[in-house]
């Protein structure tokens, strides 16, 4: 079921390493959401969500729609609410935003339907 | 109304820090220090200062209401030494971090293994990398008026850093001396009201104490380093201020030289030992000794130029640390042979005084002949 990857070779792409004084696109991606404030104060409020815990990930999992029995199992199990129900046929889809990879609803999938494969970075 | 009182070197911490007026304070006692929370408590009880205290159950937890204290954007306070400053060691960087002016003083008392509750410099040496100003006292009227002079340092928009006053457990913090108490206007006049900038209020959210990923984490500690070096100048221009309106002053605020215009030989202080180094000095100079004593006030930030400037007729120095960093000499010496790097100086280290162990005339007076004959440093014991 594991299949590789690979993130697309990028012109762009710089030898850097992402650090955020370079001008190229991963070192822009990488740009702090904190600023450097005096006493690494965040003076703006709900700020968390702008960032995205999904670039943590090692594995994605995809949930095949197809396939999907709206049994819930994989909303319940999911310790990060990355999972949410669709509002136009009850089935369910990951937020892969915030999703961290740790394949719990693939594991508890009673039809297997959530494949997933390695994300090399 | 200004008098002078006999008072130990605590009590005279606990009457400067009540006129600086702190409104919550999270006190945790532990020998030496048992006597300032002691009497903050009742000045609090009489009426002398309006101020809260919470009972925290440890020091752990002291350093942890400081934070919230500061977050909160009040002046606070707290003392503590030896094993208690140990078990704050895991707040003090996250205080300073985030940029609390906090004010703490340490009667210095040697870490326990074996336990032992007399002085030696090991519980706040061991906290110097911590992001904290140290300042070490001499006297009970130095530990006065440095404390008074620690909350403008600390509070100064370009430093905001926390700070220790540190003076010798027992030797100075139960040592009765004169202190002249100063006038409550006139503290007013030197040492203005708090101002925070950003507090926690439920009207303007704001996060203190963020994760700080790789990418953000080394430019916050940048920052700090920065603001340190700043506190150099910042604690040079308060001492001139402060000499200026109460007329007593110690050193340049950093670093206090003694004889040390034409000196060959001298050595290097921190704290009480200083005052027996001073008559050493005295009696060597009486013999046509070219001696000298250097006091180092400020630890961190370490006055590494005004050192060398001192240093330039200087032949061999002798460093009294009360401190081994175990393994390599003591925590002092190592400083000082970096901040002379290039320099031709010879450094001999003198680890000495340790868990209480008297620095009398004599052992300074071996110092000073090791140092004039040539020979090694050593342990004095």
């Amino acid at each position: 079921m594991v299949k590789k990857e690979g993130r697309k070779k990028n012109s762009k792409e710089c030898s850097c390493g992402g650090t955020k004084e370079c001008a190229c696109e991963s070192s822009q991606k990488s740009k702090p959401l904190i600023s450097i404030t005096k006493g690494a104060v965040i003076l703006e409020p709900g700020s968390t969500k702008k960032y995205k815990t999904g670039e943590w990930r090692t594995f994605k999992p995809t949930i095949d729609l197809a396939r999907c029995i709206k049994c819930g199992r994989c909303w319940m199990v999911c310790p990060d609410a990355a999972i949410n129900q669709r509002k136009e046929d009850g089935k369910f889809e990951i937020n892969h935003d915030y999703c961290k990879g740790c394949l719990l609803c693939a594991k508890e999938c009673p039809v297997k339907c959530i494949p997933y494969v390695v994300e090399e970075k | 109304m200004v008098e002078i009182k006999v008072i130990s070197g605590a009590d005279a911490i606990a009457q400067a820090v009540k006129l600086c007026k702190p409104k919550v304070l999270p006190m945790y006692p532990i020998t030496p220090s048992t006597l300032i929370p002691e009497r903050i408590s009742e000045f609090v009880n009489n009426g002398e200062l309006n101020a809260e205290i919470i009972y925290v159950e440890s020091e752990h937890s002291a350093a942890s209401a400081l934070f919230g204290i500061y977050a909160t954007g009040v002046r606070s306070f707290t003392a503590t030494a030896s094993q208690g400053l140990a078990i704050m060691h895991e707040i003090l960087p996250i205080i300073s971090a985030s940029r609390f002016p906090a004010v703490m003083a340490v009667a210095n008392r040697a870490l326990s293994g074996p336990l032992n509750i007399w002085n030696d410099h090991s519980d706040a040496m061991s906290e110097r990398d911590q992001g904290w100003i140290q300042l070490y006292c001499e006297t009970a009227q130095e530990a006065f008026d440095t404390t008074i002079m620690a909350y403008k340092i600390a509070e100064t928009e370009k430093v905001s850093l926390p700070l220790m006053v540190c003076i010798d457990g027992f030797s100075l913090s139960h040592v009765y001396e004169p202190v002249q108490i100063e006038d409550a206007i006139k503290v007013d006049a030197f040492l203005p009201e708090y101002k925070p900038v950003v507090v926690l209020d439920p009207k303007r959210p704001v996060t203190f104490g963020p994760v700080a990923f790789p990418n953000t984490y080394f430019e916050f500690k940048e920052a700090e380093e920065k603001a340190m070096l700043e506190a150099a100048k910042v604690i040079e221009q308060v001492h001139a201020e402060f000499a200026k309106k109460f007329g007593r002053t110690y050193g340049n605020g950093l670093v206090e030289l003694i004889e040390m215009k034409d000196a060959e030989y001298a050595l290097i202080t921190v704290g009480g030992t200083t005052g027996t180094a001073r008559e050493v000095v005295t009696e060597l100079r009486k013999k046509k000794k070219k001696v000298g004593v250097i006091r180092i006030k400020s630890m961190r930030p370490f006055p590494a130029e005004q050192l060398r400037a001192a240093l330039k007729k200087v032949k061999t120095l002798g460093v009294i640390d009360r401190h081994a960093s175990l393994g390599f000499g003591g925590a002092l010496s190592n400083d000082v042979k970096s901040a002379l790097q290039g320099q031709k100086i010879i450094v001999e280290e003198f680890v000495a005084g340790l868990g209480g162990r008297d620095i009398s005339k004599s052992r300074l007076h071996d110092a000073f002949e090791t140092i004039i004959k040539g020979k090694k440093g050593y342990w004095l014991k």
